[in-house]
């Protein structure tokens, strides 16, 4: 079952694919605007109490409070924003990632250049011990693939977290952090605390896409258990359904201590 | 004729008959399973002259009865399921083990599966998992293996398992599009309208035919983002790097493309029952042409280069052959089946607007990890050709989001659709009151991990992951 060559001139196939493809990368994966039509950080304004009322009864993950939107739970499904377009406006911005949780309950009054001001904290251990080296091991936990697709991207020739000293290694005990992504399955649960276990301190969690925040769209489900959470707190959160590879890039870059 | 609605059958007790019958009539089982009311539902289908048959049966009494995959072994893992779900047993199936270990079955423990092990001294196990090397989701694989020889792989599943049938039948039906978008996210879009066209028969919607044609261009550009990004990995994994880094490049712009009209890059939000949340405007349609346009000639460009290579060829041409017999008896569906000399294409099978305009589908003869490839290139090609002939004559499209009517009460709504891995099965039954009995999802992973297990059979261990890349398959699709 050999194949037959469609045509014989092999490296100047190849030279034509390499000149077409030219330099995809982003020149400042920081610096860079996504397409307008990107549902990033969002800001709202309150107009009235029956169509907030009506907005939080539609939103499919509950994270919309009395006067609050939860970025751990939003799944940017833009329900809200087609039904309300008056109160709910979502910027383009991608820098959404914070360290702690409290910080994702916006409270609508902040500006994206506030949020991203302060949301984000380093320490100087955290630059210090990952500021030019940082290893990441990747743990699916009921994830629907499309985070782990994202995380793959953030590796990839356009978005290249690799320049930042940033890569996903492949065993847990060359990893600095492990990086969850979905809801966490009651069949998942004990594979995730091996792993953890398995990373040599110091270590550092952190939460990538809605899921993992806060159970996301399954938080109901009957087969979850978030357990782990309880015992290991995160010190970095990423949102997003699935979360965006710039932010995946922002997120992890401003925590070790990059630019912001 | 595709999405059907049926009223719920009368409940015979034939089953052997019945389904003896259907296969000699030449219809293949699309779904099988315990209802909740515990009879046994069967959708069969004959691929060529687009029929489909709902078959109801009373369950057997006694906790057993003859299998069904004595009759046919396309049924096996179905009885798996069912024996799974329901504890009956199905006689002389010949390898009965769980399929998801699910959250309502307490007493299967996932942690103490049974894997087939060999009492040889020449032989050894290599187990992988759950957690594995790469960014991807977890499952165990455990290799029987007799030095660098795989004779069998055992991939054990259910780590994924997240309860997403009980949440689909919680509450109102008509708007659970967003858990649909994930029941595999890398499937956003083949699931979305699966849920989509259940929906619109259970409620009894009317599409427009312009939302039809641009939810099979999501659906197109779904496939060719997927098969760019799987030839991006099969390339990375026999270190050709030029493919590698070019195709996931050309995906960026497939999916960034999917952004620019709904906001999402997997097509998440882009749909709703009864019609789509975004349109595509005269604008957006000339931008959608003009880029995939240029998409089109580096997919061409970079495939004519790598499939010239006798580097990849070496490496692709023979490894992970599955034959097109096994293929057949086990029901492999979709691209691995289309890969390996049988059409089966659910675009063709059981059609909707407008695929009756959808070219004739690519299928090769080799089975191996090479036709695997070449096939995504070829259909990655397809799938934008056929978006560029719908976009041709696409009227202004804006946004479609009509109230849908309550649910028919006491029927059975089924669809099909051909996702980029294969054909996708969904199934609602609702009770007297209209309230969802049972929500069914059929993912062609289900079906089709049966395939990668066959097809590192006696191919060096060091193959699996060039092997398992061709596939692609999905953990949660599989574990639900």
């Amino acid at each position: 079952m050999t194949h037959k060559p469609i045509t014989g001139l092999t490296m100047i196939d190849l030279l034509k694919a390499r000149i077409r493809h030219g330099d995809q990368a982003i020149p400042d994966p920081l610096k860079t605007k996504t397409d307008p039509a990107f549902p990033g950080l969002p800001s709202f304004r309150k107009q009235d109490d029956e169509s907030w009322d009506r907005a939080r009864k539609s939103c499919p993950t509950g994270a919309i409070g009395e006067n609050t939107l939860d970025l751990g739970r939003c799944v940017f499904c833009g329900v809200c924003q087609r039904n309300f377009p008056e109160t709910f406006v979502f910027s383009n911005s991608f820098k959404m990632g914070a360290s702690r949780r409290e910080t994702l309950i916006l409270d609508g009054t902040l500006t994206p250049d506030a949020y991203v001001a302060s949301s984000i904290a380093t320490t100087p251990d955290i630059r210090r011990l990952f500021g030019r080296s940082f290893k990441l091991r990747s743990v699916s936990a009921g994830g629907c693939a499309a985070c782990e697709l994202e995380l793959n991207a953030s590796t990839n020739v356009n978005f290249d977290i690799n320049r930042y000293g940033i890569d996903i290694v492949a065993s847990p005990r060359h990893a600095d952090a492990v990086v969850v992504t979905g809801p966490i399955t009651q069949n998942m649960a004990y594979a995730l605390e091996e792993t953890w276990k398995a990373v040599p301190a110091p270590k550092i969690l952190i939460l990538a896409g809605a899921c993992a925040i806060s159970g996301g769209l399954f938080a109901d489900a009957p087969a979850l258990q978030r357990g782990f959470l309880d015992k290991v707190e995160a010190i970095l959160y990423l949102p997003g359904c699935p979360v965006h590879p710039l932010t995946i890039v922002h997120g992890i870059t401003a925590l070790i201590g990059r630019k912001k | 004729m595709n999405p059907t609605l049926f009223s719920v059958p009368e409940a015979r007790t034939d089953l052997h008959k019945s389904i003896r019958d259907a296969i000699g009539r030449n219809f293949r089982p699309l779904a099988f399973y315990s209802d909740a009311d515990r009879s046994l539902i069967c959708l069969m289908g004959n691929d060529d002259t687009h029929q489909l048959d709902l078959l109801r049966f009373v369950a057997p009494e006694g906790g057993s009865y003859p299998s069904l995959t004595g009759l046919s072994s396309e049924f096996h893992m179905y009885e798996r399921e069912l024996w799974e779900e329901t504890g009956l047993v199905p006689q002389s199936h010949p390898w009965l083990k769980p399929v998801r270990y699910p959250h309502n079955r307490p007493e299967l423990v996932l942690k103490d599966h049974p894997f087939l092990a060999a009492a040889s001294e020449s032989m050894h196990e290599v187990a992988v998992g759950p957690v594995h090397a790469g960014v991807i989701e977890p499952g165990q694989f455990r290799f029987l293996c007799e030095g660098e020889d795989v004779h069998h792989l055992e991939i054990q599943l259910g780590y994924q398992h997240r309860g997403i049938r009980k949440l689909l039948e919680t509450g109102d039906i008509r708007g659970k599009i967003h858990l649909a978008e994930a029941i595999a996210g890398d499937t956003a879009i083949g699931h979305g309208i699966a849920y989509c066209r259940a929906i619109e028969a259970l409620c009894g919607a009317d599409v427009p035919d312009a939302v039809h044609r641009v939810r099979a261009i999501a659906l197109e550009m779904e496939r060719a983002a997927m098969h760019l990004a799987d030839l991006s990995a099969l390339a990375g994994d026999i270190a050709y790097l030029t493919g590698l880094n070019y195709f996931a490049a050309v995906r960026t712009k497939v999916i960034n493309l999917s952004l620019h009209v709904c906001g999402s890059r997997f097509g998440k939000r882009w749909l709703c029952p009864g019609g789509v949340n975004y349109g595509i405007s005269s604008e957006k349609n000339r931008y959608m042409i003009t880029t995939l346009s240029t998409i089109r000639e580096d997919i061409r460009i970079m495939g004519t280069a790598m499939f010239n290579d006798s580097g990849v060829l070496s490496r692709f041409d023979g490894t992970g052959h599955v034959d097109a017999a096994s293929i057949r008896d086990l029901h492999f569906v979709g691209m691995a089946a289309r890969s390996g000399g049988v059409l089966r294409d659910g675009r063709k099978a059981y059609p909707f607007a407008p695929y009756e305009l959808f070219p004739d589908s690519i299928v090769l003869p080799q089975g191996d990890v090479f036709a695997r490839a070449f096939l995504r290139y070829k259909e990655s090609l397809q799938s934008i050709d056929f978006c560029l002939k719908l976009l041709s004559d696409l009227p202004e499209t804006p946004a479609c989001t009509p109230k849908l009517p309550e649910p028919e009460r006491d029927v059975i709504a089924a669809s099909i659709v051909e996702g980029w891995r294969g054909e996708i099965v969904h199934l609602i039954r609702t009770d007297e009151n209209g309230a969802t009995l049972s929500y069914r999802i059929y993912d062609p992973s289900f079906h089709n991990w049966m395939a990668l297990a066959l097809a590192v059979r006696n191919n060096g261990i060091s193959d699996f992951p060039v092997c398992n890349k061709s596939f692609n398959l999905s953990y949660c699709g599989n574990d639900l």
